[in-house]
């Protein structure tokens, strides 16, 4: 079987295939341009410069997407903050510091990856925290917010998980999204452990079939998908005679959403 | 060893008319998983077995393997921990505790399935240097496990070929760093993701396949090796 005959036989039906599959779409015109670096943070700045003429239109388009989503986030925390009496303790603030650091942080790495790969960042959105009124305490209401908290950060982890295999035409990138999508799932476990020490919700630090542990049924798009219990065509309930029950099978492997189902959870909270 | 499903050629060559590798896995978009095990695209990336080590193998079957490794060593880790929990394990550390086992007995599993024929052998652990009756020791290690785990994957991510199974170890990834976040949170609340592992970018770790190796083989008789890891 020549599967390099078949690939030329569907170039020649649909041309343009290749570049539509392709992250390496050969589009850009100047971004492999030589771009001042400004003063970076530690080793971004030598980081990039190698990633120059290899940050396509695509790559730079994820990360836009990403820089949306962290806005997103630093913005809802930054803004809780701002109202120490949401808070019962100063553990609980200072665990929500400790989060809103990283995502002020994830922006500004984000900003910096892009302008120094001659993109231009995405401007932050105005942003409606009460989802046009779905959740009209959240900033006054201790459960609201954590539970907004909470659908927030595994929806980040769903939503870096779906852009992974966009990135790969970039090392560089590739590996920074990695690193920025593990540290969501750490909040989003720690967010989870709040909500159940506080009797908010019945949720562990994973996610156990597509159960939110949230009452709103607002939430539910970030959890569909998340109830699977086979990967790759092998079924993990019970796999080779171990006692793996549908649960733990479901709570194993965490599933990605793509860009367009983010944008549809994210929507209702952009003005 | 016999290939049953012989549909891919050597990913060192041109699929002929001039396709490059990468671009087959990207547009024919099949990936190697068959219903069960994957298709040989190598004869020989699979692992070498001597007297006194094992190698991982090359290309992404190095890769896979050298995750059914790590998973290895933590599901027999946990597989201890909840046989008998440290002294003062409260009701709902054991809870949690037994899932991550099963957890990463899922990841095993997998990984073994998957990988089929070309599958690295079940390696021997040594945990002499863990005392399993104590909260302490048992935790520290855990967490060392599981911050282990979480650079394992972040660093190896680029190292895959298959954007299959790069979201493969994409949806075992965060599920270790949510294992990571609990375990430190359990030792001190709040640690979830402290400046021990995540740095002033708001960036996790990342670690080379020799890096970790050195730590891992610590908790290991077996000897592994990962001499034809691709390393970019």
């Amino acid at each position: 079987m020549n599967f390099g005959n078949i690939l030329n036989e569907i170039e020649k039906v649909d041309p343009e295939v290749f570049e539509k599959t392709s992250p390496r779409r050969d589009i850009f015109k100047s971004f492999g341009s030589k771009v001042a670096v400004a003063a970076l943070p530690l080793a971004l700045g030598s980081m990039f410069k190698k990633a120059y003429g290899k940050t396509t239109a695509d790559v730079i388009s994820v990360l836009n997407f990403a820089l949306t989503l962290e806005y997103l986030e630093a913005k809802f925390y930054n803004t809780a903050l701002l109202n120490a009496a949401l808070f019962p303790n100063a553990t609980a603030k200072g665990a929500i510091q400790t989060i809103a650091n990283h995502e002020n942080a994830h922006v500004a790495f984000l900003k910096t990856a892009i302008s120094s790969s001659g993109g231009t960042p995405v401007a932050e959105p105005v942003f409606d925290f009460t989802a046009k009124g779905t959740f009209p305490v959240v900033f006054t209401d201790y459960a609201t917010f954590l539970a907004v908290a909470q659908t927030f950060e595994d929806t980040g982890v769903r939503a870096y998980k779906g852009q992974a295999g966009n990135l790969m035409t970039n090392n560089d990138v590739l590996t920074a999204a990695l690193q920025i999508h593990s540290v969501e799932a750490r909040h989003a476990s720690h967010i989870r452990q709040m909500r159940k020490a506080n009797g908010f919700g019945d949720v562990k630090p994973w996610i156990t079939g597509n159960d939110s542990g949230i009452a709103s049924s607002a939430v539910q798009p970030s959890y569909n998908g998340e109830e699977v219990t086979s990967q790759a065509g092998i079924g993990i309930v019970g796999i080779n005679g171990m006692a793996i029950n549908t649960a733990a099978a479901t709570e194993a492997f965490d599933e990605p959403l793509t860009e367009a189902q983010v944008l549809a959870i994210v929507t209702p909270f952009i003005v | 060893m016999k290939v049953e499903n012989e549909i891919m050629t050597s990913p060192q060559e041109d699929l002929g008319s001039g396709v490059s590798r990468r671009r087959f896995f990207t547009v024919a978009g099949i990936g190697l998983l068959a219903a069960s095990t994957i298709a040989s695209c190598k004869k020989d990336d699979g692992p070498i077995i001597t007297d006194n080590s094992i190698d991982l193998g090359s290309g992404d079957i190095g890769i896979l393997n050298y995750a059914y490794a790590l998973e290895q060593l933590e599901a027999a880790f946990y597989t201890k921990v909840a046989a008998s929990f440290y002294t003062g394990a409260t009701a709902t550390e054991m809870a949690r505790l037994t899932e991550i086992r099963d957890h990463e007995i899922a990841h095993r599993e997998f990984f073994k399935n998957a990988l089929g024929s070309k599958a690295i052998p079940a390696l021997e652990v040594n945990f002499a240097a863990i005392n399993f009756t104590n909260r302490d020791s048992v935790l520290s290690t855990a967490k060392a496990f599981e911050d282990l785990g979480v650079s394992a994957y972040n660093g190896a991510g680029k190292l895959i070929v298959s954007a299959d199974y790069l979201l493969l170890a994409g949806k075992i990834v965060s599920v270790e760093a949510r294992h990571a976040a609990y375990i430190r949170d359990i030792i001190s609340n709040g640690s979830f993701a402290d400046s021990t592992t995540v740095d002033v970018n708001g960036l996790d770790m990342a670690k080379m396949p020799n890096d970790v190796l050195a730590i891992a083989g610590t908790y290991l008789k077996s000897k592994v090796t990962a001499k034809n890891l691709p390393t970019s």
